[in-house]
Protein backbone atom coordinates (compact mmCIF):
# COMPACT_ATOMS: atom_id res chain seq x y z
CA UNK A 1 0.00 0.00 0.00
CA UNK A 2 1.12 3.53 -0.70
CA UNK A 3 2.78 5.04 2.34
CA UNK A 4 2.68 8.76 3.11
CA UNK A 5 5.10 10.36 5.56
CA UNK A 6 2.67 12.85 6.93
CA UNK A 7 2.13 15.69 9.38
CA UNK A 8 -1.43 16.71 10.13
CA UNK A 9 -0.83 20.47 10.33
CA UNK A 10 1.26 20.69 7.14
CA UNK A 11 -0.43 22.21 4.10
CA UNK A 12 1.93 20.32 1.81
CA UNK A 13 1.00 16.99 3.41
CA UNK A 14 -2.67 17.95 3.32
CA UNK A 15 -2.58 18.39 -0.47
CA UNK A 16 -1.42 14.79 -0.88
CA UNK A 17 -4.05 13.43 1.56
CA UNK A 18 -6.72 15.43 -0.25
CA UNK A 19 -5.69 14.32 -3.74
CA UNK A 20 -5.51 10.67 -2.66
CA UNK A 21 -9.01 11.09 -1.25
CA UNK A 22 -10.29 12.58 -4.51
CA UNK A 23 -8.95 9.59 -6.43
CA UNK A 24 -10.16 7.14 -3.77
CA UNK A 25 -6.72 5.67 -3.16
CA UNK A 26 -6.11 3.98 0.16
CA UNK A 27 -2.86 4.74 1.85
CA UNK A 28 -1.00 4.33 5.09
CA UNK A 29 -0.08 7.51 6.93
CA UNK A 30 3.19 7.52 8.87
CA UNK A 31 3.08 10.46 11.28
CA UNK A 32 6.26 12.52 11.43
CA UNK A 33 6.12 15.09 14.19
CA UNK A 34 7.28 18.31 12.54
CA UNK A 35 6.49 20.36 15.65
CA UNK A 36 7.63 20.56 18.38
CA UNK A 37 10.07 17.65 18.16
CA UNK A 38 11.35 18.42 14.60
CA UNK A 39 11.21 14.73 13.73
CA UNK A 40 11.62 15.61 10.03
CA UNK A 41 15.19 16.64 10.88
CA UNK A 42 15.90 13.41 12.77
CA UNK A 43 18.50 10.93 11.56
CA UNK A 44 15.92 8.26 10.69
CA UNK A 45 13.85 10.61 8.58
CA UNK A 46 16.86 12.13 6.82
CA UNK A 47 17.64 8.67 5.54
CA UNK A 48 14.25 8.80 3.86
CA UNK A 49 14.62 12.40 2.71
CA UNK A 50 18.06 13.99 3.07
CA UNK A 51 16.41 17.41 2.68
CA UNK A 52 14.50 16.82 5.90
CA UNK A 53 11.19 17.88 4.35
CA UNK A 54 7.66 16.53 4.28
CA UNK A 55 5.83 14.97 2.54
CA UNK A 56 7.44 11.84 1.13
CA UNK A 57 5.65 8.87 -0.40
CA UNK A 58 6.72 5.29 -0.77
CA UNK A 59 4.73 3.44 -3.40
CA UNK A 60 5.84 -0.18 -3.75
CA UNK A 61 9.41 0.80 -2.88
CA UNK A 62 9.33 3.75 -5.25
CA UNK A 63 10.19 6.68 -3.02
CA UNK A 64 9.44 10.28 -3.95
CA UNK A 65 9.78 13.57 -2.08
CA UNK A 66 8.41 17.06 -2.84
CA UNK A 67 4.67 17.70 -2.68
CA UNK A 68 4.40 18.93 -6.25
CA UNK A 69 6.41 16.02 -7.68
CA UNK A 70 4.24 13.62 -5.70
CA UNK A 71 1.06 15.14 -7.15
CA UNK A 72 2.41 14.72 -10.70
CA UNK A 73 3.36 11.11 -9.98
CA UNK A 74 0.01 10.21 -8.40
CA UNK A 75 -2.00 11.87 -11.17
CA UNK A 76 0.01 10.23 -13.93
CA UNK A 77 -0.14 6.82 -12.34
CA UNK A 78 -3.60 6.70 -10.80
CA UNK A 79 -5.91 9.24 -12.45
CA UNK A 80 -7.38 7.30 -15.35
CA UNK A 81 -9.52 10.29 -16.39
CA UNK A 82 -6.40 12.29 -17.20
CA UNK A 83 -8.24 15.44 -16.10
CA UNK A 84 -5.98 16.45 -13.26
CA UNK A 85 -2.77 16.31 -15.26
CA UNK A 86 -3.45 16.03 -19.01
CA UNK A 87 0.03 14.88 -19.91
CA UNK A 88 -0.68 14.69 -23.65
CA UNK A 89 -1.43 18.42 -23.89
CA UNK A 90 1.69 20.57 -24.06
CA UNK A 91 0.15 23.90 -23.14
CA UNK A 92 -1.91 22.47 -20.30
CA UNK A 93 1.01 20.62 -18.71
CA UNK A 94 3.21 23.67 -19.22
CA UNK A 95 0.68 25.84 -17.41
CA UNK A 96 0.29 23.34 -14.62
CA UNK A 97 4.08 23.16 -14.13
CA UNK A 98 4.15 26.95 -13.93
CA UNK A 99 1.57 26.95 -11.13
CA UNK A 100 3.21 24.04 -9.32
CA UNK A 101 6.27 26.23 -9.11
CA UNK A 102 4.05 29.09 -7.89
CA UNK A 103 2.87 26.73 -5.13
CA UNK A 104 6.49 26.40 -4.02
CA UNK A 105 6.68 30.17 -3.73
CA UNK A 106 3.53 30.08 -1.59
CA UNK A 107 5.33 27.65 0.71
CA UNK A 108 8.36 29.94 0.92
CA UNK A 109 6.23 32.93 1.90
CA UNK A 110 2.80 32.09 3.36
CA UNK A 111 3.81 28.80 4.95
CA UNK A 112 6.90 30.44 6.44
CA UNK A 113 4.79 33.30 7.81
CA UNK A 114 2.48 30.74 9.42
CA UNK A 115 5.42 28.87 10.93
CA UNK A 116 6.64 32.14 12.42
CA UNK A 117 3.28 33.22 13.89
CA UNK A 118 2.09 29.84 15.11
CA UNK A 119 5.18 27.76 15.81
CA UNK A 120 7.70 30.53 16.58
CA UNK A 121 10.12 29.76 13.77
CA UNK A 122 12.79 32.42 13.53
CA UNK A 123 11.87 33.79 10.09
CA UNK A 124 11.60 37.38 8.86
CA UNK A 125 7.84 37.53 9.33
CA UNK A 126 7.29 40.87 7.63
CA UNK A 127 9.20 39.79 4.54
CA UNK A 128 7.24 36.51 4.33
CA UNK A 129 3.94 38.37 4.73
CA UNK A 130 4.80 40.97 2.10
CA UNK A 131 5.89 38.23 -0.31
CA UNK A 132 2.78 36.15 0.34
CA UNK A 133 0.50 39.15 -0.10
CA UNK A 134 2.10 39.92 -3.45
CA UNK A 135 1.58 36.33 -4.63
CA UNK A 136 -2.07 36.45 -3.61
CA UNK A 137 -2.45 39.67 -5.59
CA UNK A 138 -0.96 37.99 -8.68
CA UNK A 139 -3.23 34.97 -8.24
CA UNK A 140 -6.25 37.20 -7.72
CA UNK A 141 -5.60 39.11 -10.92
CA UNK A 142 -5.07 35.88 -12.85
CA UNK A 143 -8.29 34.35 -11.54
CA UNK A 144 -10.25 37.49 -12.33
CA UNK A 145 -9.13 37.31 -15.98
CA UNK A 146 -9.97 33.61 -16.05
CA UNK A 147 -13.48 34.45 -14.83
CA UNK A 148 -13.86 36.96 -17.66
CA UNK A 149 -13.39 34.04 -20.05
CA UNK A 150 -15.88 31.88 -18.13
CA UNK A 151 -13.00 29.79 -16.77
CA UNK A 152 -13.37 28.70 -13.16
CA UNK A 153 -9.93 27.25 -12.55
CA UNK A 154 -6.33 28.36 -12.55
CA UNK A 155 -5.39 26.64 -15.79
CA UNK A 156 -7.27 26.48 -19.07
CA UNK A 157 -9.89 23.77 -19.43
CA UNK A 158 -13.22 22.97 -17.83
CA UNK A 159 -11.82 20.67 -15.16
CA UNK A 160 -9.77 21.66 -12.12
CA UNK A 161 -6.14 20.57 -12.34
CA UNK A 162 -3.20 19.84 -10.11
CA UNK A 163 -2.69 23.61 -9.95
CA UNK A 164 -5.78 23.78 -7.68
CA UNK A 165 -4.48 21.03 -5.41
CA UNK A 166 -1.00 22.52 -5.21
CA UNK A 167 -1.96 26.17 -4.67
CA UNK A 168 -5.09 25.93 -2.53
CA UNK A 169 -3.71 24.84 0.88
CA UNK A 170 -1.43 27.76 1.66
CA UNK A 171 -3.85 30.24 0.09
CA UNK A 172 -6.52 28.91 2.46
CA UNK A 173 -4.12 29.05 5.43
CA UNK A 174 -2.89 32.59 4.72
CA UNK A 175 -4.80 34.15 7.63
CA UNK A 176 -2.84 31.94 10.04
CA UNK A 177 0.26 33.66 8.78
CA UNK A 178 -1.39 37.04 9.28
CA UNK A 179 -2.02 37.56 5.54
CA UNK A 180 -5.58 38.69 4.86
CA UNK A 181 -7.51 37.69 1.75
CA UNK A 182 -10.07 40.43 2.34
CA UNK A 183 -9.15 42.43 -0.75
CA UNK A 184 -8.84 39.42 -3.07
CA UNK A 185 -12.42 38.71 -4.11
CA UNK A 186 -11.53 36.48 -7.08
CA UNK A 187 -9.32 34.36 -4.81
CA UNK A 188 -12.16 34.02 -2.31
CA UNK A 189 -14.62 32.95 -5.01
CA UNK A 190 -12.04 30.42 -6.23
CA UNK A 191 -11.44 28.92 -2.75
CA UNK A 192 -15.23 28.48 -2.42
CA UNK A 193 -15.33 26.66 -5.76
CA UNK A 194 -12.36 24.46 -4.83
CA UNK A 195 -14.06 23.41 -1.60
CA UNK A 196 -16.99 22.13 -3.67
CA UNK A 197 -14.84 19.83 -5.81
CA UNK A 198 -16.04 16.28 -5.02
CA UNK A 199 -13.69 14.55 -2.59
CA UNK A 200 -12.72 17.70 -0.74
CA UNK A 201 -11.51 17.15 2.81
CA UNK A 202 -10.41 19.73 5.33
CA UNK A 203 -7.50 19.97 7.71
CA UNK A 204 -7.05 21.86 10.99
CA UNK A 205 -7.43 25.46 9.87
CA UNK A 206 -9.35 24.67 6.69
CA UNK A 207 -13.02 23.96 7.06
CA UNK A 208 -15.21 22.32 4.43
CA UNK A 209 -17.54 24.43 2.27
CA UNK A 210 -20.49 26.12 3.93
CA UNK A 211 -18.91 26.45 7.37
CA UNK B 1 -3.87 53.85 29.80
CA UNK B 2 -1.75 51.78 27.46
CA UNK B 3 -1.59 48.00 27.69
CA UNK B 4 1.48 47.93 29.89
CA UNK B 5 -0.10 50.37 32.34
CA UNK B 6 -3.24 48.26 32.39
CA UNK B 7 -1.14 45.17 33.15
CA UNK B 8 0.65 46.93 35.97
CA UNK B 9 -2.55 48.27 37.45
CA UNK B 10 -4.47 45.01 37.69
CA UNK B 11 -4.32 41.63 39.39
CA UNK B 12 -2.75 40.05 36.29
CA UNK B 13 0.58 41.56 37.32
CA UNK B 14 0.81 39.42 40.44
CA UNK B 15 -0.17 36.19 38.66
CA UNK B 16 2.26 33.51 37.63
CA UNK B 17 2.47 33.15 33.85
CA UNK B 18 3.88 30.25 31.80
CA UNK B 19 6.78 31.00 29.45
CA UNK B 20 8.28 27.75 28.16
CA UNK B 21 8.08 24.01 28.56
CA UNK B 22 11.23 23.25 30.53
CA UNK B 23 12.10 20.49 28.04
CA UNK B 24 12.18 23.04 25.21
CA UNK B 25 15.04 24.94 26.89
CA UNK B 26 18.59 23.74 26.63
CA UNK B 27 20.34 23.40 29.96
CA UNK B 28 23.13 25.98 30.12
CA UNK B 29 22.06 27.29 26.70
CA UNK B 30 21.76 30.92 25.68
CA UNK B 31 18.87 32.86 27.25
CA UNK B 32 15.73 32.78 25.12
CA UNK B 33 13.48 35.76 24.45
CA UNK B 34 9.77 35.76 24.82
CA UNK B 35 7.15 38.36 25.59
CA UNK B 36 4.96 38.67 28.67
CA UNK B 37 2.43 41.41 29.37
CA UNK B 38 3.90 43.72 26.71
CA UNK B 39 7.44 43.30 28.00
CA UNK B 40 10.35 41.36 26.55
CA UNK B 41 11.72 38.80 28.99
CA UNK B 42 14.73 36.51 28.84
CA UNK B 43 14.54 32.99 30.17
CA UNK B 44 17.54 30.83 30.92
CA UNK B 45 17.69 27.21 32.00
CA UNK B 46 20.43 26.71 34.57
CA UNK B 47 21.65 23.39 35.91
CA UNK B 48 19.53 21.02 38.04
CA UNK B 49 16.21 22.23 36.71
CA UNK B 50 16.72 25.79 37.95
CA UNK B 51 15.76 28.73 35.81
CA UNK B 52 16.40 32.44 35.67
CA UNK B 53 13.96 34.93 34.17
CA UNK B 54 14.53 38.65 33.84
CA UNK B 55 13.23 41.64 31.93
CA UNK B 56 15.25 41.92 28.72
CA UNK B 57 15.95 45.63 29.12
CA UNK B 58 17.14 45.23 32.71
CA UNK B 59 20.80 46.14 33.12
CA UNK B 60 22.56 43.48 35.15
CA UNK B 61 24.66 44.55 38.11
CA UNK B 62 26.95 42.38 40.22
CA UNK B 63 24.05 40.88 42.16
CA UNK B 64 22.34 38.98 39.35
CA UNK B 65 19.70 37.44 41.54
CA UNK B 66 18.39 40.78 42.75
CA UNK B 67 17.31 41.63 39.20
CA UNK B 68 15.69 38.31 38.46
CA UNK B 69 11.93 38.07 38.29
CA UNK B 70 10.12 35.60 40.47
CA UNK B 71 10.23 32.26 38.69
CA UNK B 72 9.50 28.61 39.31
CA UNK B 73 9.18 25.33 37.45
CA UNK B 74 5.82 23.59 37.80
CA UNK B 75 3.91 21.04 35.67
CA UNK B 76 6.90 20.89 33.33
CA UNK B 77 6.76 24.62 32.57
CA UNK B 78 8.73 27.69 33.55
CA UNK B 79 6.48 30.24 35.25
CA UNK B 80 7.30 33.85 36.02
CA UNK B 81 5.69 36.74 37.80
CA UNK B 82 6.72 40.29 36.95
CA UNK B 83 4.98 41.92 39.91
CA UNK B 84 6.61 42.11 43.34
CA UNK B 85 4.12 39.92 45.24
CA UNK B 86 3.21 36.76 43.37
CA UNK B 87 -0.03 35.02 44.25
CA UNK B 88 0.13 31.32 45.02
CA UNK B 89 0.22 29.13 41.90
CA UNK B 90 -2.62 26.58 41.83
CA UNK B 91 -1.93 22.87 42.10
CA UNK B 92 -3.00 19.93 39.97
CA UNK B 93 -2.79 17.00 42.42
CA UNK B 94 -3.19 14.40 39.66
CA UNK B 95 -0.01 15.65 37.98
CA UNK B 96 2.06 14.21 40.81
CA UNK B 97 0.59 10.67 40.66
CA UNK B 98 3.41 8.27 39.84
CA UNK B 99 1.70 6.34 37.02
CA UNK B 100 0.56 9.39 35.05
CA UNK B 101 2.01 10.27 31.69
CA UNK B 102 2.74 14.00 31.78
CA UNK B 103 3.22 15.22 28.23
CA UNK B 104 3.79 18.82 27.16
CA UNK B 105 1.79 18.92 23.96
CA UNK B 106 3.21 22.08 22.45
CA UNK B 107 2.95 25.83 22.46
CA UNK B 108 1.05 27.68 19.75
CA UNK B 109 0.93 31.36 18.85
CA UNK B 110 -2.57 32.78 18.43
CA UNK B 111 -3.81 36.29 17.64
CA UNK B 112 -6.41 36.54 20.37
CA UNK B 113 -6.68 37.65 23.99
CA UNK B 114 -5.94 35.23 26.81
CA UNK B 115 -9.51 35.21 28.21
CA UNK B 116 -10.99 34.46 24.78
CA UNK B 117 -8.75 31.40 24.57
CA UNK B 118 -9.87 30.23 28.02
CA UNK B 119 -13.51 30.79 27.20
CA UNK B 120 -13.14 28.71 24.02
CA UNK B 121 -11.50 25.94 26.05
CA UNK B 122 -14.51 25.91 28.40
CA UNK B 123 -17.07 25.80 25.62
CA UNK B 124 -18.41 22.40 24.59
CA UNK B 125 -20.93 23.86 22.16
CA UNK B 126 -18.33 24.17 19.40
CA UNK B 127 -17.22 20.53 19.47
CA UNK B 128 -19.54 19.10 16.78
CA UNK B 129 -18.80 21.96 14.40
CA UNK B 130 -15.08 22.56 14.95
CA UNK B 131 -13.80 19.18 16.13
CA UNK B 132 -16.15 17.20 13.91
CA UNK B 133 -15.74 13.47 14.19
CA UNK B 134 -13.41 13.73 17.19
CA UNK B 135 -14.79 15.69 20.14
CA UNK B 136 -18.29 15.98 18.73
CA UNK B 137 -20.51 15.22 15.78
CA UNK B 138 -23.85 16.39 14.48
CA UNK B 139 -26.67 15.84 15.36
CA UNK B 140 -25.33 15.43 18.93
CA UNK B 141 -25.07 19.16 19.48
CA UNK B 142 -26.91 19.60 22.75
CA UNK B 143 -24.96 20.69 25.80
CA UNK B 144 -26.96 19.27 28.69
CA UNK B 145 -27.30 21.37 31.79
CA UNK B 146 -24.34 21.18 34.11
CA UNK B 147 -23.29 22.55 37.50
CA UNK B 148 -21.11 25.61 37.98
CA UNK B 149 -19.70 26.60 41.34
CA UNK B 150 -17.37 29.42 42.26
CA UNK B 151 -15.39 28.89 45.44
CA UNK B 152 -13.27 31.22 47.54
CA UNK B 153 -10.77 28.76 48.98
CA UNK B 154 -9.24 27.99 46.59
CA UNK B 155 -10.51 30.84 44.46
CA UNK B 156 -11.67 29.03 41.35
CA UNK B 157 -14.53 28.08 39.08
CA UNK B 158 -15.56 24.44 38.82
CA UNK B 159 -18.04 23.12 36.26
CA UNK B 160 -19.22 19.55 36.72
CA UNK B 161 -21.57 17.03 35.08
CA UNK B 162 -20.70 18.26 31.61
CA UNK B 163 -21.87 15.36 29.46
CA UNK B 164 -21.23 15.22 25.76
CA UNK B 165 -21.29 12.61 23.03
CA UNK B 166 -17.83 12.24 21.48
CA UNK B 167 -16.95 10.09 18.46
CA UNK B 168 -13.24 9.94 19.38
CA UNK B 169 -12.70 11.54 22.75
CA UNK B 170 -8.97 10.82 23.03
CA UNK B 171 -6.16 9.26 21.08
CA UNK B 172 -6.76 5.94 22.89
CA UNK B 173 -10.54 5.85 22.33
CA UNK B 174 -12.26 3.34 20.11
CA UNK B 175 -15.73 4.39 18.98
CA UNK B 176 -18.12 7.02 20.29
CA UNK B 177 -18.91 7.49 23.97
CA UNK B 178 -20.72 9.93 26.20
CA UNK B 179 -17.82 11.64 27.91
CA UNK B 180 -18.07 13.47 31.20
CA UNK B 181 -16.06 16.64 31.56
CA UNK B 182 -15.15 18.59 34.65
CA UNK B 183 -13.60 22.01 34.19
CA UNK B 184 -11.51 23.92 36.70
CA UNK B 185 -10.47 27.54 36.23
CA UNK B 186 -8.00 28.23 39.06
CA UNK B 187 -6.26 31.17 37.33
CA UNK B 188 -7.60 33.91 35.03
CA UNK B 189 -5.61 32.56 32.06
CA UNK B 190 -5.30 28.85 32.91
CA UNK B 191 -7.88 26.11 32.76
CA UNK B 192 -7.89 22.41 33.51
CA UNK B 193 -10.16 19.83 31.99
CA UNK B 194 -10.84 16.43 33.53
CA UNK B 195 -12.41 13.83 31.27
CA UNK B 196 -13.29 10.16 31.51
CA UNK B 197 -10.23 8.03 30.99
CA UNK B 198 -10.68 5.36 28.27
CA UNK B 199 -8.24 3.01 30.07
CA UNK B 200 -9.49 3.27 33.67
CA UNK B 201 -13.10 4.06 34.56
CA UNK B 202 -12.21 5.14 38.06
CA UNK B 203 -9.83 7.89 36.97
CA UNK B 204 -9.83 10.98 34.86
CA UNK B 205 -7.43 12.27 32.27
CA UNK B 206 -6.23 15.83 32.68
CA UNK B 207 -5.81 18.30 29.85
CA UNK B 208 -4.60 21.81 30.56
CA UNK B 209 -4.26 25.09 28.78
CA UNK B 210 -1.86 27.62 30.27
CA UNK B 211 -2.04 30.88 28.39
CA UNK B 212 0.91 33.24 28.24
CA UNK B 213 -0.35 36.74 27.39
CA UNK B 214 2.31 38.27 25.15
CA UNK B 215 0.09 41.29 24.71
CA UNK B 216 -3.61 41.95 25.18
CA UNK B 217 -4.43 40.45 21.79
CA UNK B 218 -1.64 37.96 21.18
CA UNK B 219 -0.96 34.79 23.20
CA UNK B 220 1.19 31.72 23.40
CA UNK B 221 -1.04 28.81 24.37
CA UNK B 222 0.84 26.11 26.26
CA UNK B 223 -0.90 22.76 26.45
CA UNK B 224 -0.20 19.78 28.65
CA UNK B 225 -1.77 16.40 29.26
CA UNK B 226 -1.54 14.26 32.33
CA UNK B 227 -3.13 10.97 31.46
CA UNK B 228 -3.46 7.31 32.33
CA UNK B 229 -2.66 5.64 29.03
CA UNK B 230 -0.19 2.77 28.98
CA UNK B 231 -0.41 2.36 25.20
CA UNK B 232 -0.18 5.58 23.18
CA UNK B 233 3.23 7.05 22.41
CA UNK B 234 4.12 10.58 23.52
CA UNK B 235 4.19 11.54 19.86
CA UNK B 236 0.69 10.28 19.11
CA UNK B 237 -0.64 12.03 22.24
CA UNK B 238 0.96 15.29 21.08
CA UNK B 239 -0.25 14.87 17.50
CA UNK B 240 -3.86 14.35 18.63
CA UNK B 241 -3.73 17.45 20.79
CA UNK B 242 -2.12 19.49 18.00
CA UNK B 243 -4.85 18.51 15.60
CA UNK B 244 -7.49 19.69 18.10
CA UNK B 245 -5.64 22.93 18.68
CA UNK B 246 -5.10 23.47 14.97
CA UNK B 247 -8.88 23.31 14.54
CA UNK B 248 -9.42 25.88 17.29
CA UNK B 249 -6.88 28.40 16.04
CA UNK B 250 -8.90 29.92 13.15
CA UNK B 251 -11.99 30.06 15.38
CA UNK B 252 -10.02 31.95 18.01
CA UNK B 253 -8.45 34.32 15.50
CA UNK B 254 -11.85 35.22 14.06
CA UNK B 255 -13.26 36.30 17.43
CA UNK B 256 -14.40 39.88 17.41
CA UNK B 257 -13.49 41.84 19.38
CA UNK B 258 -10.27 40.03 20.26
CA UNK B 259 -10.60 41.16 23.88
CA UNK B 260 -13.28 39.57 26.02
CA UNK B 261 -16.19 41.90 26.84
CA UNK B 262 -17.07 41.70 30.54
CA UNK B 263 -20.21 43.80 30.40
CA UNK B 264 -23.04 41.36 31.14
CA UNK B 265 -25.16 42.92 28.42
CA UNK B 266 -22.56 42.65 25.68
CA UNK B 267 -22.50 39.11 24.37
CA UNK B 268 -23.89 37.01 27.14
CA UNK B 269 -27.50 37.29 26.10
CA UNK B 270 -26.77 35.57 22.79
CA UNK B 271 -24.34 32.96 24.10
CA UNK B 272 -25.99 31.87 27.28
CA UNK B 273 -23.28 29.45 28.27
CA UNK B 274 -23.29 29.27 32.06
CA UNK B 275 -19.62 28.63 32.61
CA UNK B 276 -18.78 31.51 30.28
CA UNK B 277 -21.08 33.80 32.25
CA UNK B 278 -19.45 32.69 35.50
CA UNK B 279 -15.97 33.14 34.02
CA UNK B 280 -16.65 36.69 32.88
CA UNK B 281 -18.12 37.65 36.26
CA UNK B 282 -15.20 36.03 38.04
CA UNK B 283 -12.67 37.96 35.94
CA UNK B 284 -14.50 41.21 36.67
CA UNK B 285 -14.72 40.59 40.41
CA UNK B 286 -11.09 39.43 40.48
CA UNK B 287 -9.97 42.76 39.09
CA UNK B 288 -8.67 41.44 35.77
CA UNK B 289 -8.36 44.32 33.31
CA UNK B 290 -5.88 42.84 30.84
CA UNK B 291 -7.22 41.36 27.59
CA UNK B 292 -10.78 42.32 28.48
CA UNK B 293 -13.21 45.12 27.76
CA UNK B 294 -14.35 46.11 31.24
CA UNK B 295 -18.04 46.25 32.03
CA UNK B 296 -19.89 49.51 32.52
CA UNK B 297 -19.62 49.37 36.31
CA UNK B 298 -15.86 48.95 36.25
CA UNK B 299 -15.09 51.94 34.06
FE1 LIG C 1 -11.91 23.52 20.69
Amino acid sequence: MLKLYDYELSGNCFKIRWFLNILGIEYESVAVEFYPSKEHKSAWFKEINPLGQLPVIDDDDFRLRDAQAILVYIATKYDSSGNWYPSHDASQTGEIAQWLSFADSLTATISSARLATTFFFDFDLEKCQTGGHELLRILDEHLWFQEQQQLEWICRGRHPSLAEIACFPYVALSEEGGISRQEFAAVRRWTDRVKRIPGFIGMPGIFPAGS
Amino acid sequence: MNSLEIAKSCSTYSCWHPLFALEDLEEGGVPVYTQLLDQAVLCERLSEGKVSVRLADQQRGPDRQAEDLHSQVQFGFVWACIGPNPQLLFDIPEYHEPDRRNVCTGVFGVEVSAPRAIENFLDMGHFPFVHTGLLGIEPHTEVVDYQVTVSDEPNEIVATECLFFQPQAAVGSVGGVVTEYVYRVPHPFCAILYKSCPFDESRRDVITIFVQPESEERIRAHTMMSIVDPESSDTSIRLFQQMIFGQDKPILENQFPKKLPLDPLDEISIRADRVAVAYRKWLASGGVRYGVIPGAQAT
